[in-house]
């Protein structure tokens, strides 16, 4: 283990390089030179991240912690730069680098129309985009997780503003890059507050002083870290970003969506798990947030006619599946579905990036249709995507879906059932708008023009063959954490996870009932794509209803923050140039001014008003003075 | 002899160059001059020997004033940074043509020996003398080769500034006259005996000039104009340096003069940074100025750093010197930018900027990060600052006893600590709003009216930058020498703050 570990800090210096070659070198190096680049040194980092996952696996278990330097240490603070390397990150060091270089690989062809310096920027950012999350995921203490967590924050920023040309883009960005903040502000709060208690932030010092902390530090500090995952990982408050994220290249609304970014609000409460798990309050507040994301999003997927708006607002529904998890306590349930959920998300993304591609950067849905017969690769691979985020048997959502469901149901009282039933409604809501998506993208006749039918083609090797390598995951991907009851031995991220996350007692149901639960949910789903077929099947025109509207405006969430929040704080900021500024304080220090030339001229101590020439005058003399003292009197 | 040769080197060759008669030989020993300084600068950082460190010769023997100076760690760094910052100013600004040249590079360089002085003083008096010598060559270096509004702006500035350092003169000679030995030393100054009622007073004198200068809300209104009509090289002078004789002369003539003073205005100044950081911040998002833009951005950071000093612990004052290095290495970046953008198209007004980034890529990305910088993003030299600065506050004991607000609610010291962190960290976000706002209206969208042709920047500016951006990424990765070098400095000051031992005196 000594040995191998040595070599943990290749995996994020490898992207790291990456991006200072490309980015220093975009002018000069070719296009196949950046993408070889680009590509090869997340491979690399793939590798490794391999080689550290099987040591993990092979029972070299407990958490191996490498320090490297001292980032900052004075009085009571003391932050090493360490990475910490067991079951939990190198399992996301796997997805993040593994679902990475398929992106990668994919962006290399989708890109390619772009200037070759721009190419070489995006590819640059790109491997920052890694390096940051690599960062995240490695640290073992808090503030380095910091460091990464802010990197992401950037690397967003930069990469949806990447066509800066365009002021909505770059509008998204910032948006993107403010809401994060504010949800950082309640991580560095956590952090600030764990030094004051613990007096450390390493995983290993706070989770071993949970005794030392009292119940209502543990709240607050966990409240606090979930704030901190809202905006990351797009929750209420804070989910309104992730949707204009899409303004960015579809292959980095894949890497943002699945391997980076968003996941890192679940990693980070996956990895305090003894934290969270020590405070109901925080746990229930996380549930009921997770819950209504989940549905929030879902319903407003209902009615979105940009591809890549549906995906999104997946994206939000299903990280509110995560976070249901995290609040019932099913900490492995929740990484579980993090990585399906990267497989098949990555696969629908990189899948609408092809669509896009052929129907030459249209996004409606309503413009398409028929697309089934043109673009056979596509076509199969996103069906295998929307299956497995419908979550039917084998496919892995059903399996990590089922597990959420599953430990919401387990939870005994009536606020848990509720969870449960609520959330398996947004299970069918899934269902429904994938297929919806799916029916009127691929099926019925084309609605485009005739230039574009004239255009259809399938993608490229280079796109689709991490579209085949993500579909074959998205179906395989979730074996890893069938049920006991299926299969003997099951559940087996469960026990590869335990070092982290301990293997938790008690809230079992019967085999019966687990049967019945898998049965209801599969048997739903499969009812809500009968619906979604009989009616997306041949396109009909939505009727505009009142509810429609409201999903379609996305229930006017953005427009109620820009009146509550963004317009008071401009008008506040007005007022207090002009009302307060220039006319209060500034206009006082002027008046107080003028009083005492005023009153020097009355008592005429200063004949010509000058008074700047004659302090002037005093000053130069003191100085003058003094000088004299020192040079010449001696 | 060290200490001596940072005033001794820039004074002589000030001096010298109001008697050349050729501009650009003038700039050529302005630059000399300052790599010379910026040589023994480094020196002192790296010698081993304490003993050069020091000076002390005879001045005003009747009065009880020494010329005595002393480097330690945050003097160092302080005098680094001063240093550092005079070849990035002149090589950024190496093309602009001034009238006079050889007037304007000797009150330049007048202002560093000035401004060196007061960050080595060890003598109240002294200290007194080189806080006026500073400011004297500013006065005429705005007045003279400012911008349309400069008289007006430049005589408040003047005025203001001046009536700050005569409160300043009259504490100093009131606690002279209580000194044991009638000495201006700086250790019979800490020895005098001020009863708790009369350091609250001159609490005020004292504070009432630094905050001025720093400046703290409600005393910044001279800053902004300033700011804007000086011309550029002098406003990376005031804003990366002076404005640190401020937060320098808390450090080393309030806090350990005064404890109790400081004890029972803790919280009242605390209040006014943490207004300051709101309103600064609040009002920077309005701007379409981008001097007046980083001068406000500046308030709401000078905001935090003055905040943190009254915080009065280990870890808050740290990461006040730590700033006090970074923002000024920072907001001369930003200037730089300014400066560059000024002379290419004629308007500092964002409305009528935009899409440079196509156009001039390297200054884009170097602007970027210094932005970035700006606002304390992690690996950046900003973070390690703020990061500290925020951890002090939060655990600050400075925050004396309970207030009751409106009759109901109580607050206590840990609440105060709370809500000043919580205040401040809203400052944080703002601060990604208002520049990342000023990057977007300046390098992004689409290239506009003014910016159709442009030539990205040239070798001076981009050296310039380039040591800034170097500076910013390894501070910020590897930041625990810079701390190292002030620790020693940081204890004793808090050796000297504890109010448990100053009962015994």
């Amino acid at each position: 283990m000594e040995h191998i570990l040595q070599f943990a800090w290749l995996i994020p210096l490898l992207p790291l390089l990456g991006f200072l070659i490309n980015g220093l070198g975009r002018k000069w190096l070719s296009k196949s030179v950046i993408a070889t680049i680009g590509s090869g040194v997340i491979l690399a980092s793939f590798v490794f991240s391999l080689i550290l996952f099987l040591d993990v696996r092979a029972g070299q278990t407990g958490s191996g912690v490498v320090h490297y330097f001292d980032f900052i240490r004075v009085g009571n603070i003391h932050i090493p730069f360490d990475f910490q390397v067991d079951a939990l990150s190198s399992l996301f060091l796997l997805i993040i680098t593994g679902v990475g270089f398929l992106i990668h690989v994919y962006s290399a062809s989708y890109m390619h129309s772009e200037p070759t310096e721009h190419y070489g920027r995006y590819f640059a950012y790109l491997n920052l985009f890694v390096f940051s999350m690599l960062l995240l995921v490695m640290g073992a203490n808090f503030v380095v997780m910091f460091i990464g967590w802010e990197g992401v924050g950037l690397c967003s920023y930069l990469l949806i503003g990447f066509w800066f040309k365009n002021n909505d883009y770059n509008y998204a960005a910032r948006k993107a890059f403010v809401m994060n903040r504010i949800g950082d502000l309640g991580f560095l709060l956590a952090v600030f507050w764990l030094f004051a208690k613990v007096g450390s932030v390493n995983y290993s010092d706070v989770f071993s002083s949970l005794q030392t902390l009292s119940g209502t530090d543990i709240t607050i500090i966990t409240l606090l870290l979930f704030v901190g995952a809202t905006g990351k990982s797009a929750q209420i408050p804070l989910y309104t970003w992730l949707p204009d994220a899409m303004a960015g290249p579809t292959p980095v609304s894949a890497l943002i969506h699945a391997a980076t970014m968003v996941t890192a609000g679940i990693y980070m409460i996956a990895r305090s798990n003894v934290l969270f798990t020590a405070s109901p309050v925080t746990q229930t507040v996380i549930t009921v947030i997770g819950l209504a994301t989940a549905l929030l999003a879902a319903s407003i997927a209902l009615r979105q006619n940009d591809i890549k708006k549906v995906l999104a607002y997946s994206t939000v529904s299903q990280l509110g599946y995560m976070f249901i998890a995290l609040g019932t306590g099913a900490y492995v349930a929740a990484v579980f579905h993090v990585m399906t959920h990267a497989f098949f998300k990555a696969l629908l993304f990189l899948g609408s990036g092809s669509v896009i591609h052929a129907m030459g950067g249209e996004q409606d849905i309503r413009r398409m249709g028929g697309l089934k017969g043109k673009m056979p690769i596509t076509y199969w691979t996103f069906l295998i995507g929307c299956i497995a985020i419908a979550g039917i048997p084998p496919f892995s959502g059903f399996f990590s879906k089922d597990a959420i469901l599953l430990s919401a149901f387990a939870h005994e009282g009536m606020f848990h059932q509720v969870v449960y039933y609520l959330a398996l409604g947004g299970a069918m809501l899934t269902a429904f708008y994938m297929f919806r998506l799916f029916f009127t993208t691929f099926h019925g006749s084309f609605r485009g023009t005739h230039d574009q039918e004239h255009h259809l083609h399938e993608s490229p090797a280079a796109m689709t063959i991490p579209l085949v390598i993500l579909a074959i995951l998205s179906i395989v991907g979730g074996w890893v954490g069938i049920p006991e009851i299926i299969m003997e031995g099951g559940e087996r991220l469960s026990h590869f996870l335990a070092p982290v996350i301990p293997l938790s007692e008690g809230h079992t149901v019967s085999h019966r009932t687990e049967w019945m639960l898998m049965g209801t949910s599969t048997a739903l789903v499969l009812l809500m794509i009968g619906l979604a077929w009989n009616r997306y099947a041949k396109y009909k025109e939505e009727k505009e209803t009142a509810l429609g509207k409201t999903l379609g405006n996305k229930w006017y969430v953005d427009e109620l923050y820009d009146k509550v929040i963004v317009h008071p704080i401009t008008s506040l900021g007005n007022w207090l140039e002009e009302g307060m500024e220039r006319t209060g304080i500034d206009a006082i220090v002027n008046n107080v001014g003028r009083g005492v030339q005023y009153l020097s001229r009355q008592i005429r101590l200063v004949q010509s008003g000058q008074v700047g020439s004659y302090v002037l005058l005093m000053v130069v003399s003191i100085l003058l003075f003094f000088v004299y003292q020192f040079f010449i009197k001696k | 002899m060290i200490a001596f040769l940072l005033i001794l080197v820039p004074l002589i060759a000030g001096t010298l160059a109001f008697f050349l008669r050729n501009g650009q030989g003038a700039r050529g020993l302005a630059m000399l001059s300052s790599l010379g300084t910026l040589g023994v600068a480094l020196a002192a950082v790296l010698t081993k020997d304490a003993g050069s460190l020091a000076f002390s010769a005879e001045w005003l023997p009747m009065l009880g004033a020494k010329f005595s100076l002393q480097a330690d760690g945050i003097s160092r760094l302080l005098t680094l940074l001063t240093a550092a910052a005079y070849p990035l100013i002149l090589a950024s600004t190496w093309t602009h043509e001034y009238k006079n040249p050889n007037r304007f590079f000797g009150l330049l360089l007048l202002t560093q020996a000035g401004l060196m002085g007061v960050f080595l003083a060890t003598d109240a008096l002294l200290f007194y003398f080189f806080w006026e010598l500073a400011l004297v060559p500013v006065y005429f270096l705005c007045s003279t080769w400012g911008g349309e509004r400069r008289i007006p702006v430049t005589f408040k500035f003047f005025i203001y500034t001046f009536a700050g350092s005569l409160l300043m003169l009259v504490g100093i000679i009131y606690v002279y006259s209580k000194t044991p030995d009638s000495s201006f030393a700086q250790t019979s100054f800490y020895q005098a005996v001020l009863s708790g009622g009369t350091q609250s007073w001159l609490f005020w004198l004292f504070f009432g000039a630094f905050a001025i200068k720093m400046p703290v809300f409600p005393f910044h209104t001279w800053q902004p104009d300033t700011y804007e009509q000086a011309p550029t090289a002098v406003t990376m002078v005031l804003s990366g340096l002076m404005v640190k004789m401020g937060l320098f002369a808390v450090i080393r003539w309030l806090l350990p003069l005064l404890p109790i003073g400081v004890n029972n205005w803790a919280v009242s100044a605390s209040f006014l940074s943490v207004i300051g950081i709101i309103y600064a911040s609040l009002i920077a998002m309005r701007q379409d100025d981008l001097k007046r833009l980083i001068a406000y951005s500046s308030i709401a950071h000078i905001g935090l750093m003055s905040l943190a000093l009254f915080a009065g612990n280990e870890t808050g004052i740290q990461g006040v010197v730590i700033q006090m290095f970074n923002h000024g290495i920072n907001i001369i970046g930003l200037w730089i930018v300014v400066e560059w953008i000024e002379q290419q198209f004629g308007t500092r007004r964002m409305s009528e900027l935009g899409g440079i980034a196509q156009q001039a890529p390297a200054l884009a990305i170097l602007f970027v990060i210094v932005a970035l910088a700006n606002i304390a993003l992690p690996l950046t030299n900003g973070f390690v600052g703020e990061f500290l600065m925020f951890n002090g506050v939060f655990t600050s004991t400075a925050y004396d006893g309970n207030y009751t607000v409106m009759g109901r609610w109580h607050i206590n010291a840990s609440h105060l600590s709370l809500v000043f962190t919580v205040l401040a960290g809203i400052g944080i976000i703002l601060s990604a709003v208002y520049t990342l706002r000023a990057i977007q209206k300046v390098l992004y969208g689409n290239v506009g009216e003014r910016t159709g042709m442009v030539k990205d920047i040239r070798w001076n500016e981009k050296i310039a930058l380039v040591v800034i951006v170097v500076v910013i990424l390894v501070l910020g990765v590897y930041p625990q020498p810079m701390i190292e070098e002030a620790k020693q400095a940081v204890f004793d000051l808090l050796k000297e703050t504890d109010l448990s031992t100053m009962i015994k005196k």
